[in-house]
Order: structure tokens, then sequence, then C-alpha cells
């Protein structure tokens, strides 16, 4: 009955390093290697390398491609030139999420959509559906390996391994180069409100690459950081997490998201159901809050103001950098307002806490 | 491995008895498989509670799990420093990581809980599977 679970080509490296495994949208993926507390904090004050192979890689080639993807995305792509990327949400004709997913552009009929995991089939599908003009597509998930390395020590960590000048790339632009010998996609985005790079390589280098990098990681103390920091590190940069924060019951704008919809870029899948959902005005909004005791707020427990319940935890966890407990949800507009006090269900008991200004958490320079 | 003189519940909690009252905590199995402990939750002095029933929760970065009474009797005291230091569930799991302290009803419910070799043999087991 249970699918095998697919894994990486770094699925051995993650063994030998005494990773524990779990189950991640149908991946089998390192959770933590030595505590996900350890490896949050690490990132926040060294450097940290993930493995993020279980990431989808799609590739929109030709003379159509633009024309496509502009379609598909409700930012604007034709913003960007070479060696640029975007992140963007793609919505349903409701306007709800189908998935948020970074977008690279190598030429002006050459695109790479990195997607998430649990979501590539999905997407390819919706590609495909809306492919009336002929791109060319093309899944690349199987032969991309995903090296991520994030924390302030990144770039003196990272330069040891590569004669590519790093300090050139800037956010959200991406090079192609070679790192330990192995041509690489050199991107400088991230999922942990911390500098970084994502290294994207075909998937027969993944385990070279790794080797080298961790090597280079490893010899200023820095660590290999499993999803359950992932998990933590992208809540207190109020980043949103597919499947928790954002679905396809959830809009951008409500998301908080506004400034990934390009409203005058033309047409695309969902504007007409923004256009009137933002004239209208959201009647909801994802916030974050802390909770003003001891107590953890989860994903899915219910949340009352005054008796009322008013909605439900879509992220919730500790905040190690911050040393207490964090959460977002999507609360109706009326007390989706700084310092509102709500309430939230924890086995029974209510547990005080309020809205709080995002992200939580502020890289220092 | 584990202390020969503690009982042990399939759930991985340790009772300590001294006269009618145990001390009562989670084994440093269960600590190291829960790692980061961050949150405890614990009844309050006075509780009745009945062998095998939750009494609490012990919460990691990711999920939070119940803890189970290995005897029935009365919450007569329960550790306060793991509000301010949960993780000395982790670092002493036998000691300052103890979390309740029950007056017993029944001290022969303690008999059906198992040995240090019982739990060694049931660990060894489950690593197994």
């Amino acid at each position: 009955m249970t699918e095998q679970l697919k894994r990486t080509p770094l699925y051995y490296i993650h063994k030998k390093l005494g990773a524990r495994l779990i189950e991640f949208g149908g991946w089998e993926m390192p959770v933590q290697y030595s505590s996900i507390i350890d490896e949050h904090l690490t990132v926040r004050s060294n450097v940290g390398i993930f493995d993020l192979s279980h990431m989808g890689e799609i590739e929109i080639r030709g003379p159509e491609s633009l024309s496509l993807i502009q379609q598909l995305a409700t930012n604007d792509v034709a913003k960007l030139v070479d060696g640029q990327v975007l992140y963007t949400p793609m919505c349903t004709e409701t306007g709800g999420i189908v998935d948020d997913l970074l977008i690279y552009r190598f030429a002006a009929d050459r695109y790479m959509l990195v997607v998430n995991a649990s979501n590539i089939e999905k997407d390819l599908e919706w590609i495909l559906a809306h492919n009336k003009m002929g791109a060319e597509i093309e899944n690349l998930s199987d032969e991309t390996a995903l090296i991520a390395l994030q924390g302030r020590n990144t770039l003196q960590c990272l330069q040891t391994v590569t004669d590519v000048d790093l300090t050139a790339i800037n956010y959200y632009r991406f090079t192609v180069g070679e790192v330990a010998g192995i041509p690489t996609i050199i991107s400088r985005t991230g999922y942990t409100g911390e500098i970084g790079f994502e290294l994207y390589v075909e998937a027969e280098h993944g385990a070279d690459l790794w080797n080298a990098v961790y090597e280079a990681t490893d010899a200023i103390s820095g660590k290999p950081v499993g999803l359950g920091a992932r998990d933590t590190l992208r809540l207190e940069a109020r980043l949103c997490l597919y499947g928790n924060d954002i679905d396809e019951t959830k809009t951008p704008l409500e998301a908080g998201l506004r400034w990934t919809v390009a409203f005058d870029k033309g047409g695309f899948i969902g504007r007409e159901a923004l256009i009137r959902q933002d004239s209208e005005g959201v009647k909801r909004r994802l916030m974050g809050f802390r909770m003003l005791d001891r107590s953890i707020a989860r994903s899915q427990h219910t949340i009352y103001r005054k008796d009322r319940c008013v909605g439900e935890v879509t992220s919730g966890a500790p905040a190690p950098s911050l040393k207490y407990n964090i959460g977002l949800a999507y609360l109706p507009v009326e007390i989706s307002k700084i310092n509102a006090k709500i309430e939230i269900e924890i086995r029974g008991k209510r547990h005080p806490a309020k809205v709080v200004r995002t992200p939580f958490y502020h890289a220092s320079a | 491995m584990f202390p020969e003189n503690l009982k042990y519940m399939k759930s991985h909690e340790w009772a300590r008895r001294e006269g009618d009252i145990v001390d009562v905590g989670v084994s440093d199995y269960a600590q190291s498989e829960i790692q980061d402990v961050v949150y405890v939750e614990l009844p309050e002095v006075g509780t009745s509670l009945e062998q095998h029933t939750p009494f609490g929760v012990i919460e990691s970065v990711k999920a939070a799990f119940d803890l189970y009474a290995p005897v029935s009797g009365e919450v007569v005291e329960i550790n306060e420093e793991l509000e301010d230091a949960p993780e000395l569930v982790n670092d002493t799991p036998y000691d300052g990581g103890w979390m309740v302290r029950i007056r017993m009803n029944d001290p022969s419910e303690l008999e059906e809980l198992m040995s240090a070799a019982e739990y060694q043999t049931m660990i060894e087991a489950e690593e197994n599977e």
C-alpha cells in the first residue's frame, strides 16, 4: 500500500552523518542531524548546509516560454533580466494558490521553475494544461540535485571552493560557474532569512558537490541542517510553507503576498478574481502571533477571540532565535492588527497570544 | 544502561519508589528520541491520577507527546524547575528532569511495570524492527 519513498542522491551521505530520516512530500529526507535547535542556531550564527534535492525543477523553453509563464505567474516575469530570480505564486482562476515557486531566467527563451516537492506532478499537469502556445516543457527534477548553504558565514565558506566572485552575485541573482570543479547554478536565494546560496547541479554530481561544500562548512564549524530547522528558520522569517500557510483555498492577497501580484502586467490566471478581492478588500489575513505563555501552538489548533472561533493556526513552533513560541494564522481583518489579543486552544485549554509584527526575526547586518 | 533501581513503562516513563511516594520522569532513551525538550506540561499539585492515563505532555520542537502515570495516586509535588528549564529532561532525565511526585494508592501497581532489564530488551526489540 505504501508507495516507495523517493531518495535524493545524498541519501547515503545523510545516513552516514547519522541523520534522522522522515517522510516529507513522498521523500525520505533528513529531519535533523544533531538537534533542531542546535542546527537552527548554527544557521543564525554561522553557516549550515542543506540537501534540498527533493525540490522540483521544470524548464520552460522556446519563443513562447515567456507568454506561458506570464499566464501562470501572478508576478511579472517580463521584468526579469538574464541571471535574475523571481518569487511568485501560481494561481487558479479563483485566485487560490496552486504553488509558490522561483523562476530563473537563463535567456529570453529559457526559464527554470523551482517548485515544491509535493507539488511537482500537480504543477506539471497545470503547466501542460495551459500550454496552448506550445512552449517546450521539461521536468528536470530527478536529474537535479539542490544543495543550500545558509548563514552569515556563507560567503567566506563557499568562496573557498569556487573561483566565481560570490560578492558579485546580488540577492535574487544567479550565475553559472564551477564550484569544486563542478558546473553549478549558483543562486543567491534561500528560505531561512539569512544570507545564503542555493546550488543546483546534475544529480550525478550531487554527492561530490555536497562533499566539497560540507568540508568547507565543517572547517568553520558549520553543520548539516535538516528539514526540522529549515521549518523553524523559515517560520521566524515569516516565509510561507505550501500546504500549511498557503494552498488553493488561500489567495496571495490573504497570505500577505500582494507584492507578488502584478495586476498591471496584463492577463494571468486568477487576475479577475484577485482584482475583485482586492477592490472588495480581503476578509482575512495571514498574521504572525506569539504565545504569551510557554505553550506551543501547532498547525490546526483553533483560535478564539472572546469565545468566538476566529480561525486556526497554519504554522506554529518554538522560535529558537527568539526564545518564545510563534505561529501564523489567518485572522478576520478586524482582528488582524498588531497587538490584538487572541486565544489558542491547545489540548482543550485556551492560551493567550497576541498578533505581532513580522518577520519575527531579522538577520543582523 | 538503564538504572536498576527504577521501574519502566512501555511508554518510556520511569518510576522511582521511596516508601509510598513515587517520582516519575522519562527514560534516557525517550529523551534522546524526543530531543530538544522545549515544554513540559504538568498537572497541578493535588490532582489525582490513574495508572496508565495521561498526566501531562512533553513537547519537542516538532511535536507533543503524552506522559502516562505509572501508578494511581495523588500528585504531591511537581518539578517547577522544568518551566524555566525543560532541557533538564534532556540533560539529567533521572535527576533534574523528574516531573511529578505521586503518593501511591496501591503499591502493587508497581509490580506491573518493567524492570531495567525488561525495558532494555523492549528497546532493543523496537530498534531491530
